[in-house]
């Protein structure tokens, strides 16, 4: 210790070995103290221990009660999509007039669920919502399962999809190259940055936590598999300064990043003219809708996760109640660009435009329309109250309502949309066919596959992160080591 | 001495992050230059305490950017309007505006490409081998200790003097750590 007082003395010569305090600082009342993020005041032992015991030891029940429905809807999804190559899109519902069906709608869910993921790794990491850790890496999983879930449909609804790859500007024997003045070419280049850059960024936060289970690993392939997964991370602090610097300049590129991919997607619409796509409001509400449909499926998922892996010191109440307090603001920005729009249709004066709402309202599939309003304005509404964010079984329950619901919004605005448009010799209805729907249910296979073999082999929670924002990690706090009245 | 060079480094052990944070401000205080500490997560104000420079990483990043903005307006303005210009809907065969959207999303792919191996170049990872990683006791540096490490190739190394130093900030517990 005289070692480091001497150094201290070194820089202030003046300064006597015990200073006294020169102001008294009280702590606040209770109603002004934070919740700490981890319950329990746990260790940091605790906490490894914790989330790494979840993908160690043997496989639980519930586990295998999960993956072997999964895996076979997965492959009833392979079957379908094997069934649509072989005889062709006839196979599906679309057709004249409603061209895009369930694909578009499926396409446009899944992508949106995943922005609740790039929200909480990126733009609350900026806003340094230190909750954030406790669910970034189960959140970001979730972006990238979903974005492959999402990015099956656009490919396979080409109909040859044996030339997908001319989407991409590569080379060919016809020598003609993407028209990249159509937003669907946009879309292209957005959502497969979107995917690469989620992957980049949830792999980069996993480094140090997979050295975490090299280092706990008791069997040699483990030891093997986490250790060239980790690249050698040693948490040497000097990579950390370069580490941490990565970290926010991936974050600082992923904030646009996700608040462009859906306006993106949003613009496969909106630069159409067909009344009720054609709207300027598009961008915003789509962004606003995704983060919300995002939020409801991370809250899905690790709702009954936390009970289920015993993680109910690190995924709090307080982190359910402030996604649901998330979920009530997004859920209300959707709300008002709903209102706004059927104002818009009214104010412009273009009866086309007033058509299509009306339409949606009162016509055909009026059903679809108020399934949507009552799950995505009037569920979000309930938030407001503690009662109900603080109860974990209505709170999954209106989770899955919020994901109902924004499926729902898609239906409305791609088939609503488009089996009414100009002349009503140009009318019809769609229906679904069986292969439609056993497509769809078949992604939920697919992610469910790729999310349970996340839990089993990867730590779910951002270990190195989550420890951060302990007390006895900040080395200005007693329980971190600092001495009353140091330096430190 | 013949047997350092079989010798990485020496190797101190603290429980709390201030501990480690003030062994490191002697340690950089006394002039020593090839050392590192080592924390499961990263310490708030170690880097100062180590006197490390802001990092280079956001340089890699840049160019990452620059280089997908360029390249997506130069490709797209040479395919479009130059290969295999076509008439759509009466539209230039090239704006700046109409080829915003690709690269923009182009600047954050290869800037973030740029961030990642720019980190991982920075840090000379991936390494498959480290000496550290052999030793039994640094297992915990991932899980809930921190560890000072000075290397014998600092030309301020002695054994007897360095282990005095590193006493002398409070470790209890000082191992001297195999090549």
């Amino acid at each position: 210790m005289a070692e480091v007082i001497a150094s201290v003395a070194a820089k202030a010569p003046s300064a006597p070995k015990q200073r006294e305090p020169l102001l008294e600082i009280k702590a606040a009342p209770a109603e002004l103290q934070r919740e700490p993020m981890v319950a329990n005041q746990r260790s940091l032992g605790w906490i490894s221990d914790a989330i790494a015991g979840v993908a160690e030891g043997k496989t639980p029940r519930w586990w295998w009660i999960a993956f072997v429905p999964s895996v076979t809807l997965m492959l009833t999804c392979f079957t379908m999509i094997l069934y649509l190559m072989s005889v062709g899109v006839g196979v599906w519902g679309p057709g004249h007039p409603v061209m895009w069906g369930w694909a578009i709608i499926n396409f446009v869910w899944w992508i949106g669920i995943g922005h609740a993921g790039t929200l909480i790794s990126a733009i609350l990491f900026l806003l340094r919502q230190r909750w954030r850790t406790s669910i970034n890496r189960a959140a970001e999983a979730m972006t990238i399962f979903a974005v492959m879930c999402a990015g099956i449909f656009p490919l396979i609804h080409i109909g040859r999809i044996w030339l997908g790859w001319w989407l991409f500007p590569i080379p060919n024997s016809n020598g003609i190259w993407p028209q990249f003045r159509s937003p669907l070419m946009w879309d292209v280049f957005a959502v497969s940055t979107y995917f690469t850059v989620s992957l980049l960024f949830w792999f980069m936060g996993l480094i140090p936590d997979l050295a975490v289970m090299r280092d706990r690993a008791t069997t040699k392939i483990r030891k093997f598999a986490y250790g060239l997964f980790s690249l050698g991370w040693t948490g040497s602090n000097r990579h950390w300064s370069n580490y941490e610097k990565a970290y926010l300049i991936l974050a600082g590129l992923s904030t646009p990043l996700v608040l462009s991919v859906h306006s993106i997607v949003s613009l496969d619409f909106s630069v159409s003219q067909l009344p009720g796509w054609h709207t300027t409001i598009f961008p915003p509400y789509f962004v606003a809708g995704a983060v919300f449909s995002g939020f409801g499926m991370v809250l899905t998922l690790l709702v009954p996760l936390r009970r289920l892996l015993k993680l109910e010191d690190i995924i709090t109440v307080r982190h359910v109640e402030l996604m649901c307090k998330v979920t009530l603001a997004t859920g209300s920005i959707v709300g008002y660009a709903y209102a706004m729009e059927f104002f818009i249709a009214w104010y412009s004066g273009n009866p086309y435009e007033r058509y299509a709402f009306i339409n949606r309202a009162v016509g055909p599939y009026a059903w679809g329309y108020w399934i949507m309003i009552g799950c995505n304005v009037i569920t979000p509404q309930l938030f407001w109250f503690k009662k109900i964010r603080t109860n974990m079984m209505l709170v999954f329950i209106l989770s899955i309502f919020v994901n109902i619901g924004m499926w729902f919004e898609r239906f409305v605005i791609v088939v609503i949309s488009l089996h009414r448009d100009f002349l009503p010799s140009n009318w019809g209805y769609f229906r679904p066919t069986w292969v439609d729907i056993l497509t769809y249910l078949g992604t939920f296979g697919l992610f469910f596959t790729f999310f349970l073999l996340f839990l089993r082999f990867v730590p779910i929670i951002a270990i190195a992160e989550v420890k951060g924002v302990t007390p006895q990690a900040d080395p200005h706090h007693p329980l971190g080591g600092a001495k009353e009245g140091g330096h430190h | 001495m013949a047997t350092t060079s079989q010798k990485y480094g020496i190797l101190a052990e603290f429980e709390t992050p201030a501990a480690a944070m003030h062994a490191a401000e002697t340690v950089r205080d006394r002039g020593f230059r090839k050392w590192d500490v080592f924390t499961p997560f990263p310490v708030h104000g170690m880097d100062k305490a180590m006197g490390i420079k802001n990092s280079k990483v956001g340089w890699f990043s840049f160019l990452g950017g620059v280089t997908g903005y360029t390249s997506g307006m130069v490709m797209i303005w040479w395919m479009n309007a130059v290969d295999y210009p076509i008439i759509i809907g009466g539209k230039p065969m090239f704006s700046p505006f109409g080829a915003f959207p690709p690269c923009y999303e182009l600047t954050i792919l290869l800037g973030a490409f740029g961030a990642l191996f720019g980190m991982l170049f920075m840090n000379r990872l991936p390494r498959l081998h480290h000496p550290l990683l052999k030793h039994r006791r640094f297992a915990l540096a991932t899980h809930d200790r921190f560890f000072l490490v000075i290397e014998t190739a600092d030309p301020k190394y002695s054994e007897n003097e360095t282990r005095k130093l590193l006493e002398s900030t409070g470790s209890k517990r000082i191992e001297l750590v195999e090549e």
